[in-house]
């Protein structure tokens, strides 16, 4: 329905389409890569994947590239099939230490952004320590971890935590600064509580910004399972990333590259999906 | 409704600002009253008071035998821009005041009301997607929907257009003759105040202050067209030159 109305008028389509791109993104453009496409685009983007790959497996193949110097990207999928058996535990284990670190990190830094926000003065205060953990880079505290809680996952875990909950904090705190002072009167004139101003106004308020900052808080602690895995311990895709370029094994290498980028694509895509759903209000 | 030497005094970063100065006034019952004044004179922090929002400094607001302190269930508020959540659509914006009070929506009075300001059909539509009077007529609703006995109204057309404003004014005229509601309107048009009031009450800013109430004794229904007959124009001089007045050139300087 919606579709053949688009074909018909091109221009009213690409106008929505961009509308709704903004939708959750509007705050931070580098967000914003997804949005409706038109066939035509979706067209050009699948061809200039299948060039870009079929070019790299010709080249590699006419110039004789050696496997442990750049694998084919025939042989990168191959390596992924027949090493599946092996990489899945590994898998496993790196979305666990995300998924527990985000958890953790995500939710602390949710709740002190909205309690934060509710005092000028602790907020003022508490600010450039929290930039201080955004901009320092929490893999430098890896291997003190490790040396406190050993090699299994609980370093990586509390790397993670560190990691995303800052960045959700202060993404949700410029959420929660937004304050529309007539929408929190007229919840008032209602009759609201200030816990019904918090669930009702402030958090749909804040949604946009809130999402943001998940998104941004979990592709950093992918980026900190990552990067923890390769410091230390003998589990973790990361780990396996160091283990097959020791090795030169060169196709398993790319094929936990592989597994890496659609584990963060998965990412965007869900977060880009729930600011849709929850904050396609924001034009 | 009775308002009773309210004075207000805000603290800001370069000093405290005088907005109310015992001001006391009567509205009412059922009587359409319009607050009237230049920007900055408290118009809207008076009505506000009314509706419980704003603490006073000095002196109090009755409705009836209570004092009002903080929103009270009898008096709604209709504010500048319709105020409508953006991230709900129109029903569930009309909903809002019954689900903060824990109460079923009034489905039947939700529906009639829709019908009566013609949004019957728009409760799947979000904000963004009506226009500037459509919004307002649906936070009409909104206020209605719980049947309070007093609407306070605070500058609730100053954003529309001259066409929409002129309709909005003559349904919200219909809306009283058919309800009868207290009605405290704030507005700084004073064709419009004198349109729609019993009584216009003018207040000069700095600090804020009643300087005169006009009754307005042309009969209702009033169509749009009596704004241009010459006995309304004289009304509207009147009371501008008293503003005009009240302000003069020093006055103007000193606010900067």
């Amino acid at each position: 329905m919606e579709r053949t109305a688009g074909d018909q008028i091109p221009e009213f389509n690409r106008k929505q389409a961009a509308s709704a791109g903004v939708g959750i993104s509007g705050m931070t453009s580098a967000l914003a890569l997804g949005g409706h496409r038109t066939k035509l685009e979706v067209l050009v983007i699948i061809l200039v994947a299948v060039f870009i790959i079929g070019g790299t497996e010709f080249l590699l193949t006419i110039f004789k590239v050696p496997q442990y110097v750049l694998p084919k990207p025939s042989q990168i999928v191959m390596a992924l099939f027949t090493e599946w058996k092996f990489l899945w535990p590994h898998l496993l284990i790196t979305l666990y230490e995300l998924f527990v670190g985000f958890a953790i990190g995500g939710s602390i830094g949710f709740i002190m952004a909205a309690v934060i926000t509710q005092f000028p003065f602790v907020e003022k205060v508490v600010t450039p320590y929290i930039l201080l953990l955004v901009t320092t880079p929490m893999l430098a505290l890896v291997p003190l971890l490790i040396l406190r809680f050993g090699f299994g996952s609980e370093p990586r875990i509390i790397a993670v935590a560190l990691a995303s909950g800052p960045m959700v904090m202060i993404n949700s705190a410029t959420g929660f600064r937004r304050v529309d002072l007539a929408k929190i009167a007229l919840a008032r004139s209602f009759g609201a509580s200030t816990l019904q101003i918090f669930t009702k106004i402030r958090i749909p308020m804040a949604m946009p910004m809130i999402i943001v900052g998940l998104m941004v808080g979990s592709i950093f602690g992918l980026l900190t399972t990552i990067g923890a895995e390769m410091v230390g311990g003998a589990e973790g895709l990361g780990n396996r990333l160091t283990y097959y370029s020791a090795l030169i094994r060169m196709p398993q290498f790319f094929a936990i590259i592989l597994i890496l980028a659609i584990l963060g694509i998965s990412i965007y895509v869900f977060f880009f999906w729930l600011g849709k759903k929850w904050a396609s209000w924001e034009a | 409704m009775i308002v009773d030497r309210a004075t207000k005094y805000y603290q800001t970063t370069t000093g405290s600002v005088h907005a109310l100065d015992n001001v006391s006034l009567e509205v009412h019952e059922g009587e359409f009253l319009c607050i009237l004044g230049p920007s900055g004179c408290g118009k809207t922090t008076l009505l506000w008071s009314m509706g419980g929002l704003h603490e006073l400094s000095g002196g109090e607001i009755r409705l009836g035998p209570e004092k009002i302190t903080k929103p009270h269930p009898e008096i709604a508020m209709i504010f500048q821009d319709a105020n409508l959540l953006p991230w709900r659509n129109l029903e569930a914006n009309i909903n809002l005041p019954f689900e903060l009070k824990r109460v079923r929506p009034d489905r039947q009075r939700i529906g009639q009301l829709l019908d009566r300001v013609g949004l019957t059909g728009f409760e799947n539509k979000f904000p963004r997607e009506l226009s500037g009077g459509m919004q307002q007529r649906a936070s009409i609703v909104r206020s209605l929907s719980v049947n309070p006995s007093v609407l306070l109204m605070d500058e609730p057309f100053g954003a529309l257009d001259a066409f929409t404003r002129d309709e909005m004014n003559l349904l919200i005229q219909e809306i009283w003759m058919e309800t009868r509601k207290t009605i405290a309107f704030v507005t700084h048009s004073i064709t419009e105040a004198i349109f729609l009031a019993d009584r216009v009450v003018v207040m000069s800013a700095r600090p804020g202050r009643i300087t005169s109430i006009y009754d307005v004794d042309i009969p209702r229904p009033r169509s749009v067209e009596i704004q241009t007959r010459p006995d309304f124009i004289e009304r509207v001089l009147k009371i501008k030159s008293r503003i005009e007045h009240g302000r003069g050139p020093a006055a103007g300087l000193a606010i900067t």
